[in-house]
């Protein structure tokens, strides 16, 4: 709807009180310089009639001296900022665009997509709830998508849509669309982001945008962008949980007042509510709230208020107060992903000043556990980070920080580094918590078998015997293990065929599905294979408890490591199958150019070729998957499995 | 519509823009702010108010007076400063002044440089301010759209747009080396709509000059510039014709357009405002020159 008729609608009053209580959403927009991005907000802009006739006039003179559309106004004008960047035809910094509809306001962080700059992508990212990543409906899912969709999901980004745009140019096709959004849905399971939302649309010719494609595009029958960005729920996004107020400036007009300025980075807080004075430990009661129009009895992040406690406690700038009950971390060694920012590259044990809430102290880098790929998102090994390289580092700071994950509370888990000498912003960082895999690995480290020693005393009143004879079959693992494609999986769903038509029910745990699942925390190192396939383990024994047949498919490649799951699975019903094949005829049937980009360099530690496979001494089979199919492999473990009792 | 323990958009805004101020406050030697007399300054002011309630503001207000400005600004600027009780501190360039540089015989574009931005470079070097706030928005201008919140400013004032650090979150770097520093925009992200609702709704008091009223204009290059005093040079055959017209943008009378309106309160602004759509610098002479001239002109450390 115009500004227009909503005025002559509503009349100025009504329009000025639905105004009012209009809500905000922050949103990225990522794309490369051909994606149409700019074209995209301009079309936003334009259609929502938020483009002044002014700048509409100069957009159209503008479009006869650089516009790329020939006589139509070229929207990518209204947007794009910096002299030298419109004489290049290229967008080269975070530029923020603001519009507002009848139902919300809109502000867009607009960033580019070259390489170069996935720090303005960072920087984008950080304050916004919603990007929306576009796609070349004729090139499809590409390595900047992957590398856009990484960063949004560092940086906590909840909404994602993905904008598949010049459909005009792919004649509206329903099945370029399912193609990309299969693709896209692929990789996008191995990141941490909560809700995905896919609209095809033309920002050229205005399809999708804000007026819903009936004619072109009848298959689809989601809504155009607009109505979705002015529907879309962000009010749960914040964490009103946990009770955070940094303290930022301690007012003091005279003897009688002490007050704490602050901005609430999360929860609520109330008069009378018992709080703790962080890292001092000191508690106290909320006196009073302050604000400019009077006292108030509640307040809630992310506003910005002043409070007074009942106690002469001893609080100042870069002080934390917190709920009691639930407090944040106090910490002097934290663990972070950062996103390195500048062209000097991050050294290890050098000190940086590190600001963190309101609170800056010093912290130095002690070690790179890994570097993220931002294109395949897979883990390397790493001693250093350089300009725009992503990895997770060990920092250790002089004084205890009050902190939280990042993925939980932005405010508490959000810090940057700036540089002693130059004052240059060196890199921004995201707190994480330990992850599983290095608890699980201190834990491997201190006991001999990892979590098994572990018993509950509380038993079910049904056995695993009793489930399996209801079943009707013995419960075991078949631990399929061998080389990337050496046929694994295909061997694991025929063999679970020729079970189930014997009347056995057997459940097939695939690596790869796995990785998409459970174990998509987790990367290709030493420790998270070994987390992996931990996983793996625990899962079939579970299976097998309840009296199903397990079937696990994974490359598990070193001895000792499937001897332990065994160990987790239990000696007597665990039976590993060889599926032996040369690396030359797996490599021949890669269709998915593993192998190729390990030999290219582009990952590291693939199975095969840059990192070793040890064959199992005794297996119950040993398959020669380079001359049998997979019926005549699962045959053969049918056979072994029959001459054991077992079936 | 706005649920329980959510903001609204302009809630959000103005808490944002608070723990700008703060932060400014909190981490800076010898702050201060730069106040123009016009609604975004009018604004801020009212933020910084509400930043450090119930204490007074910890910083003064400077005014840059290139001696051009509309004399209804200069009492209304006065007597604000005494009810409010924030110190304010004036800059004009002597120099300048004594040299008789005006808009008339030396151009908009000298005069500017001289009386504005050559008198703003002064008056931070010889406060020595390290940090300056001003109300400058991101909507304003194409090449305002990318300035951060925290700008910074070499040892000349100079804006380098390729060396601008990077901005996370609220977390501001806001480190400088001797006789750097940083200028800050507390309203990067209100729209002039924002800012007219956050007038209406906070009732603040506005220089006259905003709302419709007869006064004395002549027509130049399709501006309405109103005649404030007898400097003006008329040109032959040029007369002074009554006109009810109103100010979108306050600078210096000479340079600044008038448009013809019968808005006569802060509500018939808005309306009016929603309903012509045209972008408030139109009303500036000042960026006509060039496509790009606002950029230049920040390069130069103009605001």
């Amino acid at each position: 709807m115009s500004i227009q008729t909503e005025l002559d609608r509503l009349g100025i009053d009504g329009y000025l009180e639905k105004y009012r209580t209009k809500d905000l959403l922050r949103l990225l927009t990522c794309g490369s310089v051909d994606d149409g991005k700019s074209t995209l907000i301009g079309r936003l802009l334009h259609d929502s009639a938020m483009v002044y006739e002014d700048q509409l006039a100069a957009a159209k003179k503008d479009s006869k001296r650089y516009g790329t559309t020939g006589e139509d106004v070229d929207f990518a004008l209204l947007v794009d900022g910096l002299e030298a960047e419109r004489q290049q035809g290229i967008t080269i910094d975070v530029a923020y665009r603001y519009f507002t509809t009848d139902k919300r306001k809109f502000i867009i962080a607009d960033t580019p997509g070259h390489e170069q700059y996935t720090r303005n992508m960072a920087t984008g990212a950080s304050n916004c709830q919603l990007a929306i990543i576009l796609i070349d409906a004729r090139k499809g899912v590409l390595d900047q998508t992957r590398r856009h969709s990484f960063i949004c999901s560092l940086l906590g980004i909840k909404h994602v849509v993905v904008a598949v745009n010049k459909m005009d140019l792919v004649d509206y096709s329903e099945e370029v669309y399912d193609r990309i959004r299969e693709d896209y849905q692929d990789f996008a399971s191995k990141l941490q982001i909560q809700d995905i939302h896919f609209i095809p649309m033309s920002a050229l010719k205005g399809v999708n945008v804000v007026e819903r494609a009936q004619a072109e595009m009848p298959w689809y029958g989601g809504s155009a962008l607009l109505d979705y960005l002015e529907t879309v729920h962000i009010a749960s996004d914040r964490n009103l949980i946990d009770f955070r107020f940094p303290v930022q400036y301690v007012l003091r007009p005279n003897l009688d007042f002490r007050g704490y300025a602050g901005t609430i980075a999360s929860g609520i807080v109330h008069v009378g509510d018992e709080v703790v004075a962080l890292p001092s430990g000191r508690q106290s009661r909320v006196k009073s709230i302050e604000t400019f129009a009077g006292p108030i009895q509640e307040a809630h992040a992310p506003m910005s208020v002043v409070v007074t406690l009942t106690d002469e406690v001893d609080v100042s700038r870069g002080d934390v107060l917190s709920t009691v009950q639930n407090t944040p971390r106090l910490e002097t060694r934290i663990e972070a992903m950062l996103v390195w920012m500048s062209e000097t590259p991050m050294e290890t044990g050098k000190t940086y000043v590190l600001k963190h809430t309101s609170n800056t102290t010093s912290g130095t880098v002690t070690q790179v556990r890994y570097r993220t790929n931002v294109n395949s998102m897979r883990k390397e090994d790493a001693d250093r980070l350089t300009l725009n390289e992503i990895g997770r580092v060990e920092i250790e700071v002089v004084r205890p920080l009050a902190v939280d994950a990042y993925s939980k509370n932005r405010g508490m888990g959000a810090f940057i580094l700036v540089d002693r000498l130059t004052n240059a912003t060196m890199a921004c960082g995201m707190i994480v918590d330990r992850s599983p895999a290095e608890r699980t690995l201190a834990r491997r480290r201190a006991s001999a078998d990892a979590g098994s020693n572990v018993r509950s005393g509380q038993r079910g009143a049904v056995t695993a015997e009793q489930r399996s004879e209801r079943l009707g079959q013995r419960p075991f693992t078949v631990w399929l293990t061998g080389l990337p494609r050496s046929g694994k999986t295909s061997t694991a769903f025929e063999l679970e065929k020729a079970l189930f038509e014997r009347g056995k029910l057997a459940q097939v745990l695939d690596g790869e599905k796995l990785r998409a699942g459970i174990s998509s925390d987790l990367g290709f190192s030493a420790t998270d294979r070994w987390e992996h396939q931990r996983r793996a383990a625990e899962m079939a024994k579970s299976g097998n408890e309840h009296g199903l047949i397990s079937i696990v498919a994974l490359v598990s490649p070193i001895e000792s490591d499937r001897a332990q799951a065994k160990r987790i699975v239990g000696e007597d019903r665990f039976y590993e199958v060889h599926c032996d094949a040369s690396v030359e005829s797996c490599e021949s049937r890669d269709e998915n150019d593993l192998y190729g980009r390990a030999r290219r360099g582009e990952i590291e530690g693939l199975t095969g070729v840059d990192a070793p496979y040890e064959p199992p001494a005794a297996p119950l089979v040993r398959l020669d998957t380079e001359k049998l199919d997979a019926t005549a492999n699962a045959r053969q473990i049918l056979d072994a499995l029959e001459a054991k009792g077992l079936i | 519509m706005i649920q329980k323990h959510h903001l609204s958009h302009l809630e959000e805004l103005e808490h944002e823009s608070i723990q700008i101020i703060r932060e400014v406050a909190a981490e800076f030697r010898n702050p201060v702010m730069l106040f123009s007399i016009g609604k975004d300054s009018l604004c801020m002011l009212r933020l910084a108010q509400k930043a450090f309630h119930p204490a007074p503001i910890p910083f003064p207000l400077l005014h840059v007076n290139t001696t051009w400005k509309f004399r209804e600004m200069i009492e209304y600027r006065d007597n604000l400063a005494r009810e409010i009780g924030v110190e304010l501190r004036e800059q004009i360039n002597e120099e300048g002044r004594a040299a008789n540089i005006n808009p008339f015989d030396h151009g908009s574009q000298r005069y500017t440089q001289v009386m504005k931005t050559d008198a703003l470079k002064a008056a931070l070097t010889a406060g020595g301010y390290d940090a300056a706030f001003g109300g400058a928005r991101r909507d304003e201008e194409k090449s305002r759209a990318k300035e951060r919140v925290f700008s910074f400013r070499d040892r000349n004032h100079g804006w380098d747009p390729k060396n601008q650090r990077p901005e996370l979150w609220n977390l501001y770097n806001t480190r400088v080396a001797k006789n750097e520093s940083i200028r800050v925009f507390p309203i990067s992200n209100w729209t002039e709509l924002d800012v007219w609702l956050y007038i209406h709704y906070e009732n603040i008091p506005m220089v006259p000059l905003y709302f419709a009223k007869e006064r004395p204009i002549v027509r130049r290059n399709g501006a309405l510039i109103m005649v404030d005093d007898d400097r003006i040079p008329l040109e032959p055959g040029e007369k002074p014709e009554m006109m009810k017209v109103r100010f979108r943008t306050l600078g210096c009378y000479p340079l600044t357009g008038a448009v013809e309106s019968e808005a006569t309160n802060v509500v018939e602004i808005i309306e009016e405002m929603l309903r012509t759509r045209t972008s408030e610098r139109q009303g500036r002479v000042i960026d006509y020159d060039e496509g790009g001239s606002m950029e230049e002109k920040k390069r130069e450390g103009y605001f």
